[in-house]
């Protein structure tokens, strides 16, 4: 038995029936990290105490007998954006180098009570910023896939680590893409729930009515299985909403002959790779052979969707970034004669090319004599994205895309073109913006063998639905 | 060019950065391309368009209620420790670049 490749049941299966045992499965996830990352680059920091402690706790229960939690035993990474008590946390970046979290996320204490076994942190675009993971202030990640490429960003190392069996599953964020861009460039599963199904407290904060946390994982199913596990209201986000949380692994089964899903002719546009195109319509087709019903439908505000995010994000963030100052935690500048200096230079030295232009943009857009012709303006076009995706559900029950109008692109091609970098998240950025669920699934390769994703769009709360779609696919593909 | 090298001085003050030269400099380029783009949302007519923070407040739980209504649930009775107990002191302080035991220390703020 291949150890290393096992979905979320098989693995649980093979501790409570004692095939082998959460301390060997862990260890075999070590050693294929050991063996493989140094090329890859997913981790950046392994918890192999509290990994090796959790898996022992599994171990006794499966010795006495006892039924497994739904990861019991189970080896996850999380991406270093999500507080782990004790364990380094980043955020990928040199600001947050040396920071040691007194508190957990809830979505990894959830995971943790749930069974799974945290083998460590994963790599990400500084402070989540970024589409193809090149601005980790520590080192970039390769796309496993092919090692010139990238793996998509922010959520790169989740996704790397999943697609090269250095984990079962992982968690990401999404806050214009993060999590599906990056699952469709190295070919896994990514889910972005809808706003509010997931507590993000405990989350390193980018934009905050935008950020989502969500599974990256090898099947439809075992994305449903962590949803499950970490999604429902907690007291400590009070955004997080009190929406009973269906059993997503139950309802993939059900069927889904007679759904109709919307096709928008604004992603398939100019921009959108030939063979890009032709997997995700070849997935279409496919979908309408099960019985789905294919309804032409329109957004016809996608194209204001990046300026509107790049300035509603951008802002945000310039707001929540303000809390690294080097005073209560954090890298400090220690050349400093005054506060203001102090200050000063340690954001300077401390955050990124990319994480300062993003806070300059944003400063400026909600600067005296530009709020209303930035911030306000863009708030007014987020309301028009949002009556797109309205008056579309009152036709379909669920909207297919492309999720990236290209493939895994090299590494440095569009590092030094922000603009073209932003494009990536041309198809992603509006399920942030409108809040709606998403997912992405593996719809075949290119020519070159780079897999392509089927983005999956939904309703508000109806995750349920995009997971049973594609789940249907992906028995099907 | 919407932006200027004063502007990107005056923003960089608000923001707490100082930028190096080179930094100035490619930040005028990098702010100038990025905004050119953002202006096509001036191609839409907005005036009556009421502007959105957060999604939430579209899709509150209870549509039969309006406003913080909806939100009721996520409030809570104002209890002495609040949902966790603060961190105890030294934990406190344990990532902060320099303490004296009691208090973060900052460099001097009042001359005297």
């Amino acid at each position: 038995m291949d150890l290393n490749s096992l979905t979320i049941d098989a693995a649980r299966s093979a501790v409570q029936e004692k095939t082998t045992t959460a301390t060997s499965l862990t260890e075999a996830f070590y050693s294929k990290i050991e063996k493989d990352d140094p090329r890859i680059g997913a981790y950046l920091t392994l918890s192999k105490e509290r990994a090796l402690e959790q898996a022992a706790r599994i171990d006794s229960l499966a010795v006495k007998g006892e039924k497994l939690p739904p990861l019991g035993g189970v080896p996850v990474g999380i991406k270093d954006v999500m507080a782990t008590q004790g364990v380094r946390t980043t955020a990928g970046s040199k600001i947050l180098g040396n920071y040691i979290p007194p508190y957990d996320c809830t979505a990894v204490a959830r995971m943790e009570a749930a069974g799974a076994v945290v083998l460590g942190k994963l790599n990400c675009d500084e402070f989540a910023m970024g589409s193809s993971t090149e601005n980790s202030a520590w080192h970039p990640v390769h796309n496993p896939r092919d090692l010139s490429r990238v793996p998509g960003g922010s959520s790169g190392g989740s996704a790397a680590a999943v697609a090269a069996d250095m984990a079962v599953a992982a968690l990401g964020s999404d806050t214009g893409g993060s999590i599906r861009q990056p699952a469709s460039f190295c070919g896994v599963v990514g889910l972005m729930p809808t706003y509010g199904r997931v507590s993000r407290y405990g989350l390193i904060a980018f934009a905050s009515s935008l950020d989502h946390i969500g599974p990256l994982a090898k099947t439809v199913k075992d994305a449903a299985i962590v949803l499950r596990t970490i999604a429902g209201r907690d007291p400590m986000d009070a955004t997080s909403a009190e929406v009973p949380v269906p059993d997503y692994v139950a309802e993939l089964e059900k069927p889904v002959r007679g759904l109709k899903l919307g096709v928008a002719k604004e992603y398939f546009g100019e921009g959108l790779d030939s063979e890009v195109r032709k997997s995700v319509e070849g997935a279409i087709q496919k979908l309408a052979e099960l019985g789905c019903e294919i309804v032409p439908i329109s957004l016809p505000h996608t194209e204001y969707a990046i300026p509107t995010y790049y300035i509603v994000a951008t802002a945000e963030a310039s707001s929540n970034l303000a809390r690294f100052d080097g005073v209560r935690y954090g890298y400090r500048a220690g050349d400093a004669r005054t506060l203001s200096e102090m200050y000063r230079r340690s954001r300077d030295h401390g955050f990124g090319a990319e994480v300062k232009r993003r806070i300059m943009l944003g400063t400026y857009a909600l600067s005296a004599g530009y709020y209303d012709a930035y911030y306000l303006k863009a708030q007014k076009v987020r309301t028009l994205l949002v009556r797109d995706f309205e008056e579309a559900f009152k036709k379909v029950d669920a909207i297919v895309t492309p999720t990236s109008p290209t493939a895994a692109f090299k590494l440095g091609e569009k590092v030094n073109d922000p603009l073209a970098m932003y494009l990536a998240d041309i198809f992603t950025v509006t399920a942030d913006l409108a809040g709606i669920p998403g997912i992405s699934v593996p719809c075949g390769q290119t020519k070159e063998n780079l897999p392509v994703g089927l983005q999956i769009l939904g309703k508000h709360f109806d995750e349920a639905t995009i997971l049973r779609v594609a789940h249907a696919y992906e028995r099907a593909a | 060019m919407k932006v200027t090298e004063k502007d990107v001085v005056y923003v960089a003050d608000l923001a707490n950065l100082e930028l190096t030269q080179d930094e100035r400099a490619s930040m005028l380029r990098d702010l100038n391309s990025i905004l050119d783009y953002v202006d096509r949302l001036n191609e839409l007519d907005t005036t009556d368009v009421p502007p959105m923070a957060q999604v939430s407040d579209r899709y509150g739980v209870d549509e039969s209620k309006t406003g913080s209504a909806r939100f009721a649930y996520a409030s809570r009775e104002d209890i002495l420790e609040g949902l966790r107990k603060s961190l105890p002191h030294e934990v406190a302080l344990q990532n902060a670049p320099d303490t004296d035991g009691t208090f973060f220390k900052v460099p001097k703020v009042i001359e005297r």
